[in-house]
C-alpha cells in the first residue's frame, strides 16, 4: 500500500484536524452567509460536498493529461461546471432551497476549499484517496455549517430545521440570523471545536 | 504518473477539449432541466393561486391576461377564477424593486368586491428572520379582508395604516407597494370591463 | 438620485464584507496590518470594476440574448481570471515594487468571493445599464476598502492587548468583526 496516510486517517482529517472552515479558513463566505437556518447550512454543504468529490474525482482522472501551466485554469472550467450543474438541478427540482441560497450557488466556485483541495491533493493521488479526501473534507464542511446554521437558528429563530420550540411571538435573539450575529457565532463556536479538537 | 509537457500545443489542445465537454454536458443538463424548471413554476404560481382565491374550477392560467405596464419589466400577469362559471375572484402579480434586498413579487387575491381575500409572496430576497416574516400570517393578517380603496396598504410611518414588520420598514414598505400596483391593476382591469 | 443611494447602500447599508459576506477570506487573512489592506483594496477595486465591466457587456450582448444564462457562472469566473492574471503581468512590468508589495494577494483575488459577487449582483440591478453596473462596482470596492482598513486598524491595536488563550487568532478576530458588523447594522436606517 502506497502513501504513508491511512484510508481512515484521510477521511477523518477533513474533519477534525484540518476541518475546512475551523481549522484552514476556508470557504468562509457562504459559512457566514448562508447559516442563518441549519437547513440551509445542511443544503450547502451537501451541494459543496458534491461539487468537491466531483471535481476531485474528474481532477485526479485526467491529471496526467493537464499540462502543468494551465492546471489552475483547467480546474476552474472543471469547478465551474459542476457548479453550474448544481444550480440548474436545484433551480429544476429544490426551488426552495435555491431561493435560500441564492448568490453563494454560484459562488461555490471561489470556494478556496474546493480549489485547494484540487491543486493540493487530486492532482497528486489516485482516484480513490481523492474520493476519500473529498468526502472527509466535505462532510467536515458539512458538519461545520449544519452546526453553524443551527446555533444561529435555534439563539435567533427559536426553531431547529423549522421545527419551532418557541412562539412565533416571542422574543428570540434576532442578533444571531443578522450578520453580526454570524461573526459571533462562528467565532464561539471555533473556541469550542479548538477546545475539543485538542482534547483528542 | 508523468504530466503532460507544457508546450504551447499541449495547453491548447487541453484546455480546448476540457471547454468543450464542459459546455456540451452543460447544454446536455441545461436541456434536461428546462422541462422540470417550467414545470415547478408552473406549479408555484397555481398554487399561489389556489392560496389567493376561493374555490374554482375553471383553469386560470390557460386564460391569464397579460397587460404591459411600464412600470415593471415583463407583463402583469391578471388570472381570474370562476366556479361554474361564476366569477368568483381575481389574482394579480405586484412587485416593487425598492425592497432591501431587491425584488420583492406577491400575488394578491381579490374579491369581487375589491376587498383582498389573502396575499402569497412569490419572490423575496430580504433579511431572513425580519423581512421574511412578511410571508407570516401575523403580518399578512392585516390585509385580508380589507379594501385597498379604504385601508391604506402602506406602513404606518409612510401615513398608512400597516403595522410594519419589527426591523424591516423598507420591506414593509416594498409590500405595500407591490400591493397597491396589483390594486391599480385590478382597478383598471374592472373598469375595462364594464 | 439613483447613484447617491447606490453609493451609500454598498458602503454602509449593504457592506459588502460586514452585512454581504462577500470577500471574508482576503478579510480575515489580509487584515493584520493597515498598508497591506490599503494595497489590497485598491488591488480590488481596480479588478472588480474592470471584471464587472467585462462582465456585464458579456451577458447584455452574448449570453442573455443567446439564452446561454446557465454560462453565466463558468463565463464570470474565467472573465475574472484572466483579467487578474493581466493585472499581474502588466503590474511586474509597470510597477515592480507594487506589485512585489502585493505580493500573494494578487492571484487570490480570482477567489474573493466579492468579485465574482459583485459582477453576479450588477446584474441584477433596477433599470440596469453599464453606467450604473460600474458605479455599483466601485461603490462595493470603497465598502470593501472601507471594511478591511477599519478591521486593520483594529486588529493592529488588538496585537498589543491582553486576550485570553482560547479566544487568540481566528475567534477574537471575529468577534471583532462581528461588533463591526454590528456597527454598520445601524446604517440600516439611513435609507
Amino acid at each position: 500500500m502506497a502513501g504513508t496516510v491511512t484510508k481512515k486517517e484521510n477521511f477523518l482529517k477533513g474533519i477534525i484536524k484540518d476541518n475546512p472552515v475551523f481549522v484552514m479558513l476556508l470557504g468562509m463566505c457562504p459559512a457566514l452567509g448562508v447559516t442563518s437556518s441549519a437547513f440551509n447550512g445542511l443544503g450547502m454543504g451537501i451541494a459543496t460536498l458534491f461539487v468537491l468529490l466531483m471535481s476531485n474525482i474528474v481532477v485526479s482522472l485526467i491529471k496526467s493529461q493537464i499540462p502543468s501551466k494551465v492546471r489552475i485554469p483547467a480546474f476552474i472550467i472543471i469547478i465551474a461546471s459542476f457548479v453550474t450543474i448544481v444550480e440548474m438541478v436545484l433551480e429544476a427540482f429544490i426551488p426552495f432551497l435555491y431561493e435560500q441560497l441564492g448568490i453563494f450557488i454560484p459562488l461555490i466556485v471561489v470556494n478556496c476549499l474546493i480549489l485547494g483541495r484540487a491543486e493540493a491533493f487530486a492532482s497528486k493521488n489516485d482516484l480513490l484517496s481523492s474520493i476519500v479526501d473529498a468526502l472527509g473534507m466535505g462532510i467536515g464542511f458539512t458538519i461545520a455549517l449544519t452546526a453553524l446554521g443551527a446555533v444561529r437558528e435555534i439563539l435567533g429563530s427559536g426553531s431547529i430545521f423549522d421545527f419551532r420550540f418557541v412562539s412565533e411571538d416571542a422574543n428570540t435573539f434576532i442578533l444571531f440570523i443578522l450578520p453580526p450575529g454570524a461573526f459571533i457565532a462562528l467565532a464561539y463556536l471555533s473556541v469550542l471545536f479548538n477546545k475539543v479538537s485538542k482534547t483528542n | 504518473m508523468s504530466k503532460k509537457e507544457s508546450t504551447f500545443f499541449n495547453m491548447i489542445i487541453a484546455l480546448f477539449v476540457i471547454t468543450i465537454v464542459a459546455g456540451a454536458s452543460l447544454g446536455f443538463i441545461n436541456d434536461i432541466t428546462k422541462g422540470p424548471k417550467a414545470k415547478a413554476r408552473l406549479e408555484r404560481k397555481v398554487n399561489a393561486i389556489k392560496q389567493v382565491l376561493p374555490e374554482f374550477n375553471n383553469n386560470p392560467v390557460e386564460n391569464v391576461l397579460m397587460l404591459k405596464s411600464d412600470k415593471v419589466k415583463d407583463s402583469i400577469e391578471v388570472y381570474t377564477g370562476t366556479f361554474n362559471d361564476q366569477h368568483i375572484g381575481t389574482a394579480i402579480i405586484g412587485s416593487s424593486e425598492k425592497g432591501y434586498s431587491g425584488l420583492v413579487k406577491i400575488m394578491v387575491g381579490f374579491n369581487p368586491d375589491e376587498s383582498i381575500k389573502n396575499i402569497v409572496v412569490l419572490e423575496q430576497k430580504e433579511t431572513p428572520g425580519l423581512g421574511t416574516k412578511m410571508k407570516g400570517d401575523k403580518f399578512l393578517r392585516q390585509f385580508r379582508g380589507k379594501k385597498p380603496s379604504e385601508y391604506n396598504v402602506m406602513p404606518t410611518k409612510d401615513g398608512g395604516d400597516v403595522d410594519a414588520l419589527t426591523g424591516a420598514t423598507i420591506t414593509t414598505r416594498a409590500f405595500g407597494e407591490a400591493t397597491q400596483m396589483a390594486y391599480d391593476i385590478f382597478v383598471e382591469t374592472n373598469k375595462s370591463k364594464n | 438620485m439613483d447613484y447617491i443611494l447606490i453609493l451609500i447602500a454598498a458602503v454602509f447599508v449593504n457592506n459588502i464584507v460586514l452585512s454581504q459576506f462577500l470577500g471574508i477570506c482576503p478579510f480575515l487573512g489580509v487584515s493584520n496590518k493597515v498598508s497591506t489592506s490599503i494595497g489590497m483594496s485598491g488591488a480590488v477595486l481596480f479588478v472588480m470594476t474592470f471584471a464587472t465591466t467585462v462582465t456585464y457587456l458579456l451577458h447584455e450582448y452574448i449570453l442573455a440574448p443567446a439564452g446561454l444564462n446557465y454560462l453565466r457562472t463558468i463565463t464570470f469566473i474565467l472573465v475574472i481570471a484572466a483579467l487578474v492574471q493581466m493585472v499581474e503581468i502588466i503590474l511586474k512590468k509597470v510597477s515592480p515594487p507594487l506589485y512585489q508589495a502585493l505580493g500573494v494577494f494578487l492571484p487570490l483575488i480570482t477567489t474573493n468571493c466579492a468579485v465574482l459577487g459583485v459582477a453576479i449582483l450588477a446584474l441584477g440591478l433596477e433599470n440596469s445599464s453599464l453606467l450604473k453596473a460600474v458605479f455599483f462596482a466601485i461603490s462595493n470596492s470603497i465598502g470593501f476598502a472601507l471594511a478591511l482598513i477599519v478591521f486593520a486598524s483594529i486588529r493592529e491595536r488588538l496585537e498589543l492587548a491582553n486576550i485570553p488563550e482560547g479566544m487568540k487568532g481566528v475567534p477574537i478576530n471575529l468577534l471583532v468583526a462581528g461588533l463591526l458588523s454590528l456597527a454598520f447594522l445601524g446604517f440600516t436606517a439611513l435609507v
